[in-house]
């Protein structure tokens, strides 16, 4: 994985290379745009922030990119590491290495925390042709990454996020990522649920996690897990447009102002478009 | 099935997956001596000179036969299932079919070479040194037991393990004691059936108080064309005793529908328990609906010991029609009954399936616990009876009965029968039906996981309570099952 992109960074040192670029992306369900138009781009090494009040497009974003068939995209293009993304089949997003935090993690009953994981690695590291982990090596990986984002190891054993409170759910997807290793990552409001302590830690966990040579986009309607988090850039996403970009004061800027600030903004870009 | 250890790091049938195809559907070139087709008490008469058996099975036949056949002229088979299916003719049915090169086996190496490599191919060595050192094998090639594995090893114990046709030549007077007691010959049309022309299957006896310390197992191939399978099982462990018995089942695919009416019988005595486990992968036809195996079983135990347990544990995933209850009558004092079933059904394939534990003694008690898959236009329906004698005071029963759904042409059905005549008795039923969501396939395949091996993996999770309770290598070689009986049920 980060071998890859070592022998990549050695080619153009010194730039910052684009990890992907989103144009004019639309998206929706049947009758019902809800993306109408998204142009991102974020370099490799970034941490951006989407930010926007409910309902704004955001989870529908963050899935989109993930490759949920549910919400078919009508118009526009997505690059990732010159790739096109649009055509590659969720899975194989995941293996090249999109990993998507849900806001809503599922459970599956019957199927331990572990050997979901281990199965998912294993399927990540087939496709990039690396040997497959044997129980023992990934047992200690498991308790490595477990540490890292202090989750319980008690969760470990039991059915993938069966019965997991909100908090846990939420830092046993930090956990996967930890695992998975991606090199771009969306977090689909990792910070809600979570108290004081438990954002603390998977806010932690994400910034160990953070390199130059993955990316980051955090999705959140707060602006609270940017307090640990500090992003690069601050995109504000308003009924399926992103109508403000800016640096993270722009957060602050919101967290005083509020969204109805924005949204007159919103409204003019409307008019003009 | 197979019982034959696979390296666990091998990339799991990503082949089989990926063709979904029924993979023992092959044909075996043998020559056979059979009997004529058709069914009549000349027919009957000349099955058993064939297998030159006593005088007594040749009244146990025709007593069968003649309550059979009154029954066929009243409404033929039983009505009250969940199924469809054209009629049956029976008199269109070869019912006994046995490879020609059949001398009285001295030793393993004079099978059959054609019957050798089936059961090769099949995954079950006939061979000891090739087998699972912790499995014996009893295997039964269309009408007749062509091998059994390890019996020398096992009389050592006192433990008979033999096929039905040597056990009533070599112990007619165990056979004929036990035979029927459990499941009568007038107990239902199929099994009046089996009682008038079975012709082979497996018997074992665990003496007083030995364990059994190798899994027995039978494996049942139907390879003939036009032949009924009509095989009749015994097992009987006296006070103290404990066996393992294992049993799994194949045959070529073919576009006509053929009959297995097997009827399995389980005797414990006083503390011994019985754990039977069945992987069923009956060929169940094409896509279209067309061929596969009309498995027609009746299978039960009675724990006529006080203390005694039976202890059924099924995964069915083959045959066209699935329509079996086995079940437990709890005569013993404190005897224990349970039932842990996965049944799947796909495409066209329907399966009526569940079981009957009739209480009997003080305090005995019964779980149940049924995993019911459909997926395609498939029909799946659990049926469960559990009655309380007004003499089995403080029985117990817990049933728990979860259907899966893929996709919304497929059809989950319960039908719970709770008859309970005494006061001090509890009976607790829990069902449920939930579908594979949409969701649950996202949520895989963003960690990388393949449409296939997301289905794999939900439905194994969904079938955990039961694989559990099956011996180790048994459970892997049902996951895998599971996994190509499901190929291609979600887009
Ligand atoms: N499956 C769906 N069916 C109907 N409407 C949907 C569906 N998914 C999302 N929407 C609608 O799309 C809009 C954006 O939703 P979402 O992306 O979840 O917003 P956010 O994450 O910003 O809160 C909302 O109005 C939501 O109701
Ligand atoms: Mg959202």
């Amino acid at each position: 994985m980060s071998g890859n992109n070592n022998d990549k960074s050695k080619i153009i040192p010194e730039r910052k290379r684009t990890m992907l670029e989103v144009k004019n992306l639309h998206a929706g369900i049947e009758g019902n745009e809800i993306l109408r138009g998204i142009d991102l781009k974020v370099g490799i090494g970034e941490v951006h922030a989407i930010m926007g009040p409910n309902g704004s497009g955001k989870s529908t974003l963050a899935q989109v990119l993930a490759g949920r068939e549910s919400y078919p995209v009508s118009a526009g293009n997505v690059l990732y590491e010159g790739k096109d993304l649009l055509a590659m089949k969720p899975e194989d997003r995941a293996r090249e290495g999109v990993f998507m935090a849900f806001q809503y993690p599922v459970e599956i009953p019957g199927v331990s925390n572990t050997y979901f994981l281990k199965a998912a690695l294993n399927a990540v590291r087939k496709y990039r042709g690396l040997e497959e982990l044997d129980a023992m090596e990934f047992l200690k990986l498991v308790k490595e990454k477990a540490k890292f984002v202090d989750l319980d190891e008690a969760l470990l054993t039991r059915p993938v996020n069966q019965g997991f409170s909100g908090g846990e759910k939420k830092r046993n997807e930090i956990f996967q990522m930890a695992v998975l290793e991606p090199k771009l990552a969306i977090l689909d409001e990792t910070d809600s649920g979570l108290d004081i302590d438990a954002l603390r830690a998977v806010a932690d966990g994400i910034n160990k996690l953070r390199s130059k040579e993955n990316a980051t986009i955090i999705v959140t309607h707060y602006q609270r897990l940017l307090n640990y988090i500090v992003p690069d850039y601050v995109h504000v996403l308003i009924d399926g447009r992103i109508v403000k970009s800016g640096t993270k004061e722009l957060a602050l800027e919101l967290e005083s102002k509020g969204y109805d600030w924005v949204k007159e903004l919103a409204d003019k870009v409307e008019m003009s478009a | 099935m197979e019982t034959k250890p696979k390296s666990p790091s091998s990339q799991p049938d990503i082949e089989t997956l990926a063709t979904g195809e029924y993979k023992y559907g092959f044909e075996t070139a043998v020559a056979y001596d059979s009997v004529r087709k058709g069914l009549n008490e000349d027919i009957i008469r000349e099955l058993w000179e064939k297998k030159g058996e006593p005088d007594w099975m040749l009244e146990y036949r025709l007593k069968a036969y003649r309550h059979w056949s009154k029954l066929e002229k009243a409404q033929a088979e039983p009505k009250w299932a969940n199924i469809k299916y054209g009629p049956i003719d029976y008199d269109e049915i070869c019912y006994y079919s046995a490879p020609k090169k059949m001398p009285k086996l001295e030793s393993l190496d004079q099978i059959d070479p054609e019957v050798r490599r089936t059961f090769e191919r099949l995954g079950i060595p006939l061979e000891e040194q090739k087998l699972l050192s912790g499995v014996a094998v009893d295997a039964v090639f269309d009408s007749v037991s062509v091998a059994t594995t390890f019996r020398e090893k096992l009389a050592d114990l006192g433990i008979i393990f033999c096929s039905m046709t040597d056990a009533i030549r070599e112990h007619p007077d165990l056979v004929r004691s036990n035979l029927g007691s459990v499941v009568p010959h007038t107990d239902n049309f199929f099994a009046s059936l089996n009682a008038a022309v079975f012709t082979d299957g497996s018997f074992a006896y665990i003496p007083k108080g030995v364990r059994c310390p190798m899994e027995l197992s039978t494996y049942f191939r139907i390879n003939a064309r036009n032949t009924g399978q009509f095989e009749r099982t015994l097992i009987i462990a006296d006070e103290g005793a404990s066996v393992s018995y294992l049993e799994g089942c194949t045959a070529p695919m073919r576009d006509e529908n053929q009959l297995h009416a097997a009827v399995v019988e389980l005797i414990a005595h006083d503390r011994a328990t019985i754990k039977y486990s069945t992987i069923q992968n009956w060929y169940p036809g094409d896509k279209e609906g067309k061929g596969g195996i009309y498995n027609f079983v009746t299978k039960r135990g009675k724990c006529a010991g006080k203390g005694s347990k039976i202890t059924w544990t099924q995964v069915e995933t083959g045959a066209a029609i699935t329509w079996k209850y086995p079940g437990c009558i709890l005569q013993g004092d404190d005897s224990v009954g349970e039932f842990y079933s996965v049944a799947v059904v796909n495409n066209h394939q329907q399966a009526d399936t569940g079981t009957k534990m009739i209480h009997l003694g003080k305090n005995t008690r019964s779980t149940i616990v049924s995993k019911g898959i459909s997926a395609g236009v498939a029909q799946n329906s659990y049926r469960g009876l559990v009655r309380i004698a007004k003499q089995a005071t403080g029985a117990r029963n817990f049933s728990q009965c979860d259907s899966l759904l893929i996709g919304d042409r497929c059809g989950a059905h319960t039908f719970p029968y709770m008859e309970v005549k005494n006061t001090s008795s509890r009976i607790e039923h829990e069902a449920s039906t939930s579908k594979i969501g949409e969701d649950q396939i996202f949520y895989c395949k963003q960690r990388g996981l393949s449409t296939e091996d997301a289905v794999n993996m939900i439905v194994n999770g969904f079938c955990k309570e039961v694989f559990r309770e099956l011996p180790m290598e048994f459970a892997v070689e049902a996951q895998k099952l599971l996994g190509i009986s499901l190929e291609g049920s979600v887009g």
